[in-house]
């Protein structure tokens, strides 16, 4: 139902009851056409929120297209901020507030059932009275088809009412949206004006001031017109906080972690980490190398690191597969790399800007011929800071190829994390820089480990070439099979050994009960999110997450053993039973559970999805309470 | 190609060491008897003598193929990387540790086939090293296939009737490439020029490419067999700045005047021709050069930890 409400234009401010809704809980999102500045807006919104001590969590909507047609269902561009009063770890369910700068990116959210049957909205109504037949007629139809269900739209004259401050309200709608939001969610106006002048930094003053003239007006029409508020009360964290996406953790990991070269070739949606390290990398000691292509850029690292430096790539699934020989050169020769790969829908070109957790499989196996490696996931944001520093420590330790699986879901999530406190041992020297001893041959594995020093140029009397043959010790060219069995067997050793360090992961929840969900990466808020909502329901279920996986930590079996059942949850493709043709045998799983499966020799289920978006918490719970073994209420 | 000196490993030898060729000598080659490959390990290895780079800071890059195998035989760091990719490895190299000489060798196959993207790229970012093209004009490793520089006709096993298509002139394409800053090419049949260029291109301040005619003597004995017995059928570029070998004179005297200035006679001296030009191409060391535009920081962990510290503050909630 449509409700039109006075509009700021009468005189004087309008006297009426407005409704304020204590909750612990609430997500907005904002859509509109791109590059009208949706992002920008729920980034502040989301930052500003973050300084008052709420919890935060921000995904972007991002269309394939730099600028899709403009109105179109499918171009729908913005962001979704959810708020609350605890930490907040995903992405939520279904919206409760939009704010749409037109009906048909409104429609495309409402086509992928992103909104709630009760949701409100605040819809730009210019479409409505607009010169073009055409616009008119799909305004109509739009709202139509969005008249069966139970949405509250509230109309807005958002571009006539910006026209009182600026000449081009399609370049200011979005802070007098700040506006609106500030006043429904109870935002401090001071932090925001802060928040904006940081932000616009870089632009003329003038931008700025705009800016803080659209905020206010946003303001004061929501104040005026507006019926309902939220108070999402905040508690300020004790600890020092930032915030920040993924990708820009990744960024600030790599360098804490003294990692000194990043190479990549532009792919989305990892690019974003070498936007953040162009920006600031170069000023205190790193060089972002754009390569000619993913290959070289695998290249460029793998050569920086054998000349004794930290050098990492980043990309993502389709560049992973063209750096698949490095990866394999880089084994074989045990040269440290750190590979990120920010992964997307797959396979090829698949969904360039949406979440998807389908390389894992590759990640592990994908390199012809035996190639022990390490596979980590970080599973937060703070995570992704962390992880760099590990990948480093673990690459250079075991002379060999660590590569950190982020996804889209990370890298465009934003959320507050405690500041991590650097320490200057994180950047120091990877080389061993002592004189080679007589004798010391580059590859003088330690039979125990696998492990051997490493030979940097420049090491007088460490001379020798290294070699992607099939090679012994001295990394002389193996004539003799014996040497390959030998080489192979410490590559794996360094692997075994390395494993034998991990801890066992710990159960979230009971360690004995009906099902246990185990997860990896992106989707740890999520699961665990619906792992506590059905535990409050009664459900005997627990969940586990996995940050290693290659090699798998210990103790899975007996972690296994406690539960009736085991199921993973994932963002990647699986054969549902009962499909066509599809039976326990030939059934294709969700990439964890093979894993699992063939690690462990229990039976593992799967529940997977590739709807090109987050894990939403309250599918997750539907999926736990179908597949929970009969009799499993407490 | 001389590299700056750098603090960074305290290399523990004593100045007044002096390298003769054999300091350079790994273990036997194992290229067929005749393959030109051993002339230019020859000549490079009296190169690093004659300039007596120290064995450990001087890195030979290779790819794959038979050339590729010349980092073995070399007392020196070396790469003996993948297929196609020797001048990425080499690029990471030298961006990250210009205090070492980077030497890259490639083959045909190596460099204009499967590595040509990153080929073309070296060429226009202009890292100070020197890329050998062995240019054998066949894939013999894997034993007689046609390679990009196969000349239009000659059979091979995967083209027996003759290569379709005229071969690709290395030369020509190389001085196409915006930024290329040295391009010169020789012979491995004629030591004397072959170790003068290798020389010049070590000296000079960027991307030095020499491509190096070369026989196979089991696959394409007879390609350059006219050109080895008729001294005549070889051109020598000579000119101000350019490479002069007196010790030829009275045996190669087909000589063009060349000065390695001008691109434009390059251009048109690299174009096919009936005989086989050698000598320097081009040179212009004003070119820009990607490893000094991005070198690594100078700040000690603490500056770095602190600054880093400081961008983080605009993160600060």
């Amino acid at each position: 139902m449509a409700v039109k409400l006075p509009t700021v234009g009468d005189a004087t401010p309008t006297q009426h009851e407005i409704h304020t809704h204590a909750v612990a809980d609430k997500s907005v999102e904002i859509v509109s056409d791109s590059g009208e500045g949706a992002q920008k807006c729920g980034q502040i919104f989301g930052t500003v929120s973050a300084k008052m001590g709420n919890g935060v969590w921000t995904v972007e909507i991002i269309p394939a297209e730099v600028e899709p047609p403009p109105r179109s269902p499918a171009g729908a561009s913005g962001i979704r901020i959810r708020l609350g009063s605890d930490l907040v770890t995903n992405w939520g369910d279904e919206t409760n507030l939009v704010v749409a700068f037109n009906e048909q990116a409104l429609l495309g959210r409402h086509r992928l059932n992103a909104l709630a049957d009760d949701a409100t909205i605040l819809l730009e109504n210019m479409w409505a009275t607009h010169p073009d037949d055409a616009v008119r007629a799909q305004w109509e139809a739009g709202m139509e088809e969005l008249a069966g269900s139970g949405y509250r739209i509230i109309e807005v004259p958002m571009e006539e009412e910006c026209l009182a401050v600026v000449d081009n309200p399609r370049r200011g709608k979005n802070m007098f949206v700040l506006g609106m939001l500030s006043w429904i969610y109870h935002r401090d106006l001071d932090l925001t004006r802060e928040q904006i002048a940081e932000t616009f930094r870089k632009k003329a003053p003038e931008v700025t001031e705009r800016s803080h003239g659209l905020l206010d007006l946003g303001y004061t029409w929501a104040s005026q017109n507006l019926d309902f508020r939220y108070e999402i009360p905040a508690a300020q964290s004790d600890r020092p906080m930032v915030v920040m996406n993924g990708n820009e953790a990744i960024a600030f990991g790599a360098v804490a972690a003294g990692l000194e070269l990043a190479a990549m070739y532009p792919i989305t949606p990892a690019t974003s980490v070498s936007h953040m390290l162009g920006d600031v990398f170069e000023t205190f000691g790193g060089v972002v190398h754009q390569a000619e292509d993913e290959i070289a850029a695998a290249g460029v690292a793998v050569g920086a690191s054998y000349a004794g430096k930290c050098a990492f790539t980043i990309t993502s699934g389709p560049g992973l597969a063209l750096k698949t020989e490095f990866l394999g050169l880089a084994i074989m020769t045990e040269i440290p790399l750190v590979v990120v790969d920010v992964q997307r829908g797959g396979p090829s070109t698949g969904l360039p800007t949406k979440v998807e957790q389908s390389d894992l499989l590759a990640a592990v196996f994908g390199q012809p011929g035996d190639a022990p490696h390490v596979v980590v996931a970080p599973a937060t944001i703070e995570e992704c800071f962390h992880v760099m520093t590990s990948a480093r420590r673990i690459a250079e330790a075991l002379r060999t190829v660590v590569i950190v699986l982020s996804d889209a879901n990370l890298a465009t999530g934003v959320a507050p994390y405690p500041r991590p406190l650097m320490s200057e041992g994180w950047q120091s020297i990877p080389a061993d820089q002592r004189p080679i001893p007589e004798g010391l041959k580059p590859y003088d594995w330690d039979p125990a480990t696998g492990i051997s020093r490493r030979f940097i140029p420049g090491q007088v009397g460490g001379e020798h070439t290294v070699t992607g043959l099939a090679h012994d010790e001295g990394s002389k060219v193996a004539y003799d099979s014996a040497v390959n069995e030998r080489a192979s067997t410490m590559r794996s050793r360094k692997i075994a050994a390395f494993q034998s360090t991990l801890r066992p992961p710990v159960v979230n929840g009971d360690t004995t009960g009906d099902l246990l969900v185990v997860g990896w990466g992106s989707t740890k808020g999520a699961i665990e999110e619906a792992i506590d909502r059905a535990r409050g329901e009664g459900l005997r279920v627990s969940s586990l997450h996995l940050t290693f996986l290659s090699p798998l930590p210990p103790g899975l079996k007996e972690i296994f053993s406690g539960f009736t059942k085991v199921m993973t949850v994932e963002i990647n493709y699986s054969d549902k039973p009962g499909d066509p043709f599809i039976t326990e045998q030939n059934r294709r799983r969700g990439q964890l559970s093979w894993l699992l499966r063939s690690s462990t020799l229990v039976d593992v289920d799967c529940w997977t999805r590739v709807l090109g978006e987050p894990l939403r918490p309250g599918r997750i719970l539907a999926a736990i309470r179908e597949s929970i073994p009969r009799g499993g209420r407490a | 190609m001389i590299s700056q000196s750098c603090g960074l490993l305290h290399a523990a030898h004593e100045d007044d060491r002096v390298f003769g060729m054999d300091d350079y000598q790994g273990p036997v080659a194992r290229w067929c008897s005749g393959c030109g490959d051993h002339s230019v390990l020859a000549a490079s290895q009296r190169l690093l003598s004659e300039r007596q780079l120290a064995p450990e800071s001087t890195v030979f890059v290779s790819g794959i193929g038979c050339s590729s195998r010349f980092p073995h035989y070399m007392k020196t760091y070396g790469f003996h990387g993948i297929h196609g990719r020797a001048l990425t490895i080499a690029t990471g190299v030298k961006l990250t540790r210009p205090d070492l000489d980077v030497f890259v060798v490639m083959g045909d196959g190596d460099c204009i086939s499967i590595g040509a993207g990153h080929w073309v790229h070296a060429v226009r970012y202009n890292v100070n090293m020197v890329a050998l093209l062995l240019d054998n004009e066949i894939y013999g490793l894997t034993k007689k296939q046609t390679s990009p520089t196969t000349p239009q006709g000659y059979g091979t096993n995967t083209q027996p009737r003759g290569s379709y298509l005229p071969a690709m002139n290395p030369l020509e394409a190389t001085l196409g490439i915006t930024n290329a800053s040295f391009v010169a090419q020789t012979a491995e049949w004629i030591p004397a020029h072959l170790f003068a260029t290798l020389k010049a291109a070590y000296d000079h301040e960027g991307f030095a490419f020499v491509r190096i005619l070369q026989r196979c003597p089991h696959f394409t004995a007879d390609l350059f067999e006219a050109a080895v017995k008729q001294p005549d059928l070889v051109e020598i570029l000579e000119g101000p700045g350019g490479i002069r070998v007196e010790s030829l004179d009275g045996i190669y005297d087909n000589k063009v005047e060349h000065d390695p200035s001008d691109l434009g006679g390059a251009r048109a001296l690299a174009q096919d021709s009936e005989v086989v030009r050698v000598g320097l191409f081009f040179k212009d060391e004003s070119r820009p050069r990607y490893d000094e535009t991005r070198s690594l920081s100078k700040h000690s962990a603490r500056e770095k930890i602190e600054i880093l510290d400081r961008e983080l503050e605009r993160y600060a909630v």
